[in-house]
């Protein structure tokens, strides 16, 4: 990985200066060993004119995955990975190490350049940058930067991949030299977004330090500091990632169950109706005198909570079928602080709707809230029978979303569905239909109910189908 | 009746005979011998002893304080044990009816049957021994209150629940007892069979003589021409589900028949609800005359009393259910749950003639049936009747033979072990169905809901070639997520392939592996044929064909109503319905073609293959990590090495760092080389091939016992019928004692790989093989070195890359390889059977759990 950074001389400033700022002599090439790997610093050009400092960083690629605890093993254990090539926030580790000094702006051979604005031109030639040179731009811009940055291609002999997560970046401006290595040491990795091989308790000390002056007012502050702090990696992950390894798939893949940052960011615009959903489902609940209810497909847990609040249901269970999904619920719900009365109102359990759950019997209530079309069609029928027949509550509340009503959205494009995962999107009619044959099926009477603005030509947003069991509990002689 | 009711006899030196299952209460004050005699009859760990739990919870046996935590650890052995079928005998005075009044309940709730055995010695006798003894140190008053307590309890035991009660009222009567063991009368596990299990029959007599017939035996008739026996020349014999009466033409002539051949040890027979309720009917209880009652009392009263007589003597003879064939078998009327077979009370004898009902009704008032073979889990197959089914079909192991005769369906017989369904036709509707069967419920395979208990939380999975191979719990949530959500229906996902171990490293300059390796490996391990199979640049994919949507249905239940699917290495699809089915359709194509489907006798196929190109499958890996290395590379190398160059210019010494940096831009070169080796475009399927190399399962077999030169032929007849979708796999045989053929091959993967090419895999020609230490390893591969740049990474070759990369532990890969292997023939095997869907997808589920264990990725 490799960046430069280049002075432009000028009457009355010798560009070799650099030198001075940066404690690296020009004519002397450095190397320093550093825990990533070792960094190398030299100049391809030192003139009074213009002088380029270049920082080579080095990294052992099998040090880089020997060194790690085995449970880490999937996570940062590849070896095919773009660390030795892409600035990412090893390069930002070296260069807070080998210009530390520069960076903390101390120069005792020239104290009068420290504090000036300087004529700067920095080229990183591959940064990783999901956001593309767009969101390159929107981080260096507000900080005095011109920024010029150009999409790599993914591979030239496939122009049908297109482009690449990395940017060739320049960036010009007058900055003062400590300035320019505190964005790039703070900007690197929070373009970058990747999983960082660094995050401790005191990185937090490090970004409000190196942000000290500019962060503050930046306008996309609070995006930088959550990706530059990125999300700690849970170690029970790890073992679902290495399922997607086996099947040539990156983690995520299987492991969307909980959104992912980015898709946080889309889902927060649509938070009114996901509360209008909770909203609707508890009336329902209520409406049907429900005691014992179930939360089947919990994700993070905000329903839950919902029950949880209403003492009305004495007793709540949440099960969803992935394990990083319970985690964030049990983060959420504040599990470990709960009370215990509260507590013992509570179970949380994985399980799956596709696999018949005794522990699911005997409830008056259960809900599946944007559930379904997360299963695939071939598998609806096994989750009916579980669901229904297996477990077969008094009242079963399924909410989906109403396909037609898509076209009301900028996004999703015509054709695609509101969510990557979704197996397929129905009608209002297209719901009504398997709501009367799975009611007709198990024994249920159903009826339809909108949530979120009713649109007159397409319908509401969300559909809400309440399933009420019909055959009863008597005792047969 | 199934059970036997002694009434309390007292006569000296006698037999005490005890149920085999039973639990046995010991009844006497302190100091009448019931220690002794627990340890005379009985082995050591059958005898539960509260002074033991005493001493267990206080660490004094004798600590009354203690008692009701003694009692309540006694309860939990007795119950444990119990639920096991176990015999167990409690040694506790027991003298207090509340006592007894628990252990009733306790052997009623496991439906044991419980026994008292009384040793009711005189008051001296005891206080002498408890004088003896320095730690029974308690006045005479507790004695004398004890065996008050045993006295008035004494003539009521036998109405307090005890199915036998023995009472020994001397010293010399205790010595002289002896305990056996007896038989349940539903025990036969003894009959070995073969048996021909028959169903309901109802009275209709000409059908019941035409199948015995057609299953082979010689009816019997008497000076009247009426049947009054059957016998199977090879000594076969039939078992009757029950309902034999009722709603028929001629219940008296089945009954004829069937009696004789009960009498002459031809057949067993268990009891129908229909007998049950004839005998009431005919000993004059007060029943109505419904469901065929009325026909059946009718045709009786044309018949001698004689007959009458002793018709209602075999019917109320009848028993509930029988275990047969070492356990393997259980025939009972309406079916039988797992935890109460081979057991006796009410409640099974209830469920065996009835069935069990939910608790619930239906929308007309009918109570609604709880279907207890959708969740069968026993290892015993369970025949059954009692309700009408269109066809008998297997569900978990259990087949309904109650194919409505009387309406007009069929008899129905099961051979027995060969598991062959038998039916003739009924001559006639002989009455019209009440309610017809209910269509919507679901039936056959479809009918086979996987519970979660099946595949959760820590498990063993018994395989026949590796024991017992165990799950950890988190690796079975990672699994449960994947399966739950990503899989392919689990009807067709009969396989899972396993995971594949390299070859042992190699220490040649420049590379991590050889083939030489291999060969070594399998020469230890007494190998000497192996074949080396050359290996795709794909992803493994396992293909299920079925002939037609008939053979999709019965066998599979044709989820989606397609003929089979295609499915990853985790179960995924690898495409979307459309082509799947283009996919299937031509690998279906093929192989009739081939004449496969003919030749295997099997109207399916379960084909073990690659499918190429990778880029089909692993297209957003490839783009989102090998070309995104390849891009990051090309974009910073070059202008690492363009800054070197000038530094160099201006004399600056970066020669040596110059130099590393060429060599890593070679490396990152040859790195994008090999990737795009893997990628070429597909247009729906066209670019996409197929290269099979083993057929895994067809019906009633699976073929790992076939050499892999068989399977690879098959491979090459699907070739030479469809060149377009199949593809070759080319292959070395070779004997590793030869140095010659040795050579031969590592030459052969050289070429292989210096085209560009993979690797290959070393597998023993005779396929499945045990070497001293278990499965032998199934097969190794052997990667090329440029290959192995897109798994080590570009720089992999490097020298001081190299030496560390060698020190990998090959250990846990063998041994998830051999653990997956055993788990995926256990799969296969059960599959041949036709064993129950959720014992082939514990052992697929397994396999998938144990993929996501911490293991090396890159090996």
């Amino acid at each position: 990985m490799f960046l430069t950074i280049s002075l432009t001389g000028s009457p009355g400033t010798d560009a070799t200066d650099l030198g001075f700022l940066l404690h690296k002599h020009p004519e002397r090439p450095q190397s320093q060993s550093l825990a990533v790997g070792t960094a190398h610093v030299f100049y391809p050009e030192a003139t009074a004119r213009r002088c380029t400092a270049a920082l080579l960083l080095e990294v052992d690629p099998v040090g880089l995955v020997r060194g790690r605890r085995r449970g880490d093993a999937f996570a940062l254990g590849n070896y095919v990975n773009d660390r030795p090539y892409a600035a990412s926030s090893l390069l930002a580790v070296a260069l807070g190490r080998v210009f530390r000094t520069a960076m903390g702006g101390r120069c005792d051979a020239r104290p009068e350049l420290v504090g000036r604005a300087l004529p700067l031109e920095v080229r990183v030639p591959a940064l990783p940058c999901p956001g593309g040179p767009e969101a390159a731009r929107e981080y260096f811009a507000p900080l005095g930067w011109r920024v010029s940055a150009g999409a790599v291609p993914l591979d030239a002999t496939v122009p049908e991949w297109g482009e690449s997560r990395y940017v060739d970046l320049t960036l010009t401006g007058e900055v003062r030299l400590a300035d320019a290595l505190s964005h790039l040491y703070v900007l690197l990795p929070a373009l970058d977004g990747a999983k960082h091989y660094w995050v401790g308790p005191d990185e937090v000390d490090k970004l409000v330090r190196a942000g000290s002056g500019w962060l503050g007012a930046h306008p996309h502050r609070g995006r930088i500091t959550r990706r530059y702090l990125d999300r700690r990696e849970s170690l029970t992950r790890a073992a679902l990632a290495r399922l997607a390894e086996v099947d040539d798939l990156e983690p995520e893949a299987l492991d969307d169950a909980v959104p992912a940052d980015e898709a946080v960011e889309a889902v927060q615009r649509r938070v009114p109706l996901a509360r209008l959903r909770r909203a609707a489902v508890l009336e329902v609940l209520r409406a049907a005198g429900a005691r014992r209810v179930a939360d089947l497909g919990c994700g993070s847990g905000a329903l839950v909570a919902e029950l949880l609040a209403e003492p009305a249901f004495t007793d709540v269970v949440a099960v969803d079928v992935s394990a990083r999904a319970l985690e964030v619920a049990a983060r959420t719900l504040r599990l470990d602080r709960m009370g215990p009365r509260q507590r013992d109102r509570l179970r949380i359990f994985q399980s799956s709707l596709v696999y018949r759950d005794e522990r699911l019997a005997g409830l008056d209530a259960a809900v599946l809230v944007e559930v379904v079309e997360h299963v695939d069609p071939s598998r609806l029928g096994a989750l009916e029978r579980c669901v229904f027949g297996s477990a077969a509550p008094g009242t079963v509340v399924v909410t989906t979303p109403n396909v037609e009503y898509n076209v009301r959205y900028e996004t999703p494009a015509p054709g695609r569905f509101r969510h990557a995962d979704h197996r397929f999107e129905w009608t209002r009619a297209e719901f009504a239909a398997w709501g009367a044959r799975v009611a007709e099926r198990y024994g249920y009477t159903v009826r339809l109910l909108p949530v979120g603005e009713v649109d007159p030509e397409v319908g509401s947003p969300t559909q809400l189908a309440v399933f009420t069991r019909t055959t009863t509990e008597e005792e047969v002689a | 009746m199934s059970t036997p009711t002694p009434a309390p006899v007292e006569a000296p030196g006698r037999e005490i005979a005890v149920p085999a299952l039973s639990l046995v209460v010991l009844v006497g004050i302190s100091g009448s011998g019931k220690s002794t005699f627990g340890r005379a009859h009985f082995r050591a760990t059958e005898v539960v002893s509260s002074d033991a739990c005493r001493g267990m919870v206080a660490d004094d046996e004798n600590d009354q304080s203690a008692t009701p935590q003694a009692f309540e650890l006694l309860h939990y052995i007795v119950g444990k044990r119990l639920a096991a079928g176990r015999l167990t005998v409690v040694d506790a005075t027991n003298v207090q009816p509340d006592d007894r009044r628990k252990l009733v309940e306790l052997a009623r709730e496991h439906d044991v049957l419980p026994v008292a055995i009384v040793l009711d010695l005189p008051q001296r006798v005891c206080a002498d021994r408890n004088a003896a003894r320095p730690d029974r140190q308690f006045g005479p008053h507790v004695l004398r209150r004890q065996r008050e307590q045993l006295r008035r309890g004494l003539r009521g035991l036998a109405r307090e629940g005890f199915r036998g009660v023995h009472v020994l009222r001397s010293p010399e009567e205790v010595a002289a007892a002896r305990v056996t063991r007896s038989r349940l009368f539903n025990d036969l596990r003894h009959e070995q069979g073969p048996f021909d299990v028959v169903g309901d029959v109802h009275g209709c007599r000409e059908e019941l003589e035409v199948l015995l017939g057609e299953l082979g035996y010689v009816v019997r008739h008497d000076g009247d021409g009426r049947a009054v026996g059957a016998r199977h020349p090879a000594r076969r014999r039939a078992v009757f589900v029950g309902d034999l009466v009722d709603r028929g033409p001629d219940t008296p002539g089945v009954l004829r028949l069937v009696m004789g051949m009960v009498a002459d040890g031809d057949a067993f027979c268990v009891s129908g609800n229909h007998e049950a309720k004839l005998v009431r009917a005919l000993r004059g209880r007060k029943v109505q005359l419904k469901h065929g009652l009325a026909e059946s009392l009718e045709q009786l009263g044309a018949q001698p009393p004689e007959f009458t007589a002793a018709a209602e003597a075999f019917m109320d003879g009848l028993i509930s259910h029988y275990v047969l064939d070492g356990g393997r078998l259980v025939v009972s009327h309406a079916g039988l749950v797992e935890r109460l077979q081979g057991r006796a009370s009410g409640r099974v004898r209830s469920f065996c003639l009835y069935g069990e009902t939910t608790g619930e009704t239906d929308e007309f008032g009918r109570p609604v049936r709880y279907r207890w073979a959708d969740d069968y889990r026993g290892s015993a197959t369970v025949l059954y009747g009692h309700t009408p089914v269109p066809t008998a079909e297997w569900v978990n192991n259990t087949m309904c033979l109650d194919t409505g005769c009387v309406f007009g369906g069929a008899l129905t017989a099961l051979r027995w072990p060969e598991r062959q369904v038998v039916a003739v036709p009924a001559a006639r509707v002989y009455v019209e169905p009440v309610r017809p069967p209910a269509a919507a419920a679901p039936t056959g395979r479809d009918a086979e809901v996987l519970d979660l208990t099946d595949v959760l939380s820590a498990r063993v999975v018994e395989t026949a070639h590796h024991g017992r191979v165990g799950v950890r719990e988190p690796n079975a949530a990672a699994a449960l997520e994947v399966m739950s959500r990503f899989a392919v229906d689990p009807r067709w996902l009969l396989y899972l392939p396993p995971t594949m171990s390299p070859v042992a490293t190699s220490t040649r300059e420049g590379l991590l592996e050889h083939p030489e390796q291999a060969f070594e490996a399998y020469r230890q391990d007494g190998v000497r044929e192996v074949v080396c199979e050359e290996k795709h640049m794909g992803s493994r994919a396992v293909v299920l064909i079925c002939r037609d949507l008939a053979a999709a249905r019965a066998r599979f239940g044709a989820p989606d109503d397609a003929l089979g699917t295609v499915w990853t290495r985790t179960g995924r699809p690898f495409f979307g319905p459309d082509l799947t089915a283009r996919l299937v359709d031509r690998v279906r194509a093929g192989a009739e073609r081939a004449g496969l489907f003919d030749e295997l006798g099997s109207p399916w196929l379960l084909l073990d293959a690659e499918l190429l190109p990778w880029s089909a499958k692993a297209t957003a890996l490839l783009r989102e990590q090998y070309a995104a290395v390849g891009a990051a590379a090309g974009a910073s190398l070059p202008a690492a090495a363009a800054a070197l160059a000038a530094a160099a210019a201006r004399g600056a010494d970066v020669a040596e760092l110059r130099e590393r940096t060429a060599g890593r831009a070679a490396n990152a070169a040859a790195f994008t080389a090999e990737y795009r080796r893997y990628c070429w475009p597909t247009d729906g399927l066209d670019g996409v091939r197929l290269a099979p190399f083993q057929v895994l399962a067809a019906e009633g077999a699976a073929f790992h016992d076939r050499p892999h030169g068989w399977h690879l032929a098959i491979a090459d007849r699907l070739v030479d019928a469809d060149p377009q979708t199949f593809r070759a796999t080319r292959r070395l045989d070779v004997d590793t004692a030869d140095e010659a053929s040795v050579a031969r091959a590592c030459g052969w993967w050289e070429e292989l790989t210096a085209g560009g090419g993979e690797g290959m895999v070393v597998k023993p020609a005779a396929n499945l093989v045990r070497g001293g230490h278990g499965l032998v390893q199934p097969g190794l591969k052997v990667r090329g070195r440029e290959y192995l740049r897109i798994i080590y990474g570009p720089d992999y070759t490097e020298p001081a890359n190299l030496s560390r990369l060698r020190e990998r532990g090959l250990g846990h890969k063998r041994s998830m390889a051999a653990r997956e292997y055993a788990l995926g023939l256990e799969a296969l095997e059960r599959v041949a059977r036709g064993e129950a869907l959720w014992r082939v997808h514990e052992c697929v589920f397994a396999v998938l759990a144990c993929e996501s264990e911490p293991v090396d990725p890159r090996l």
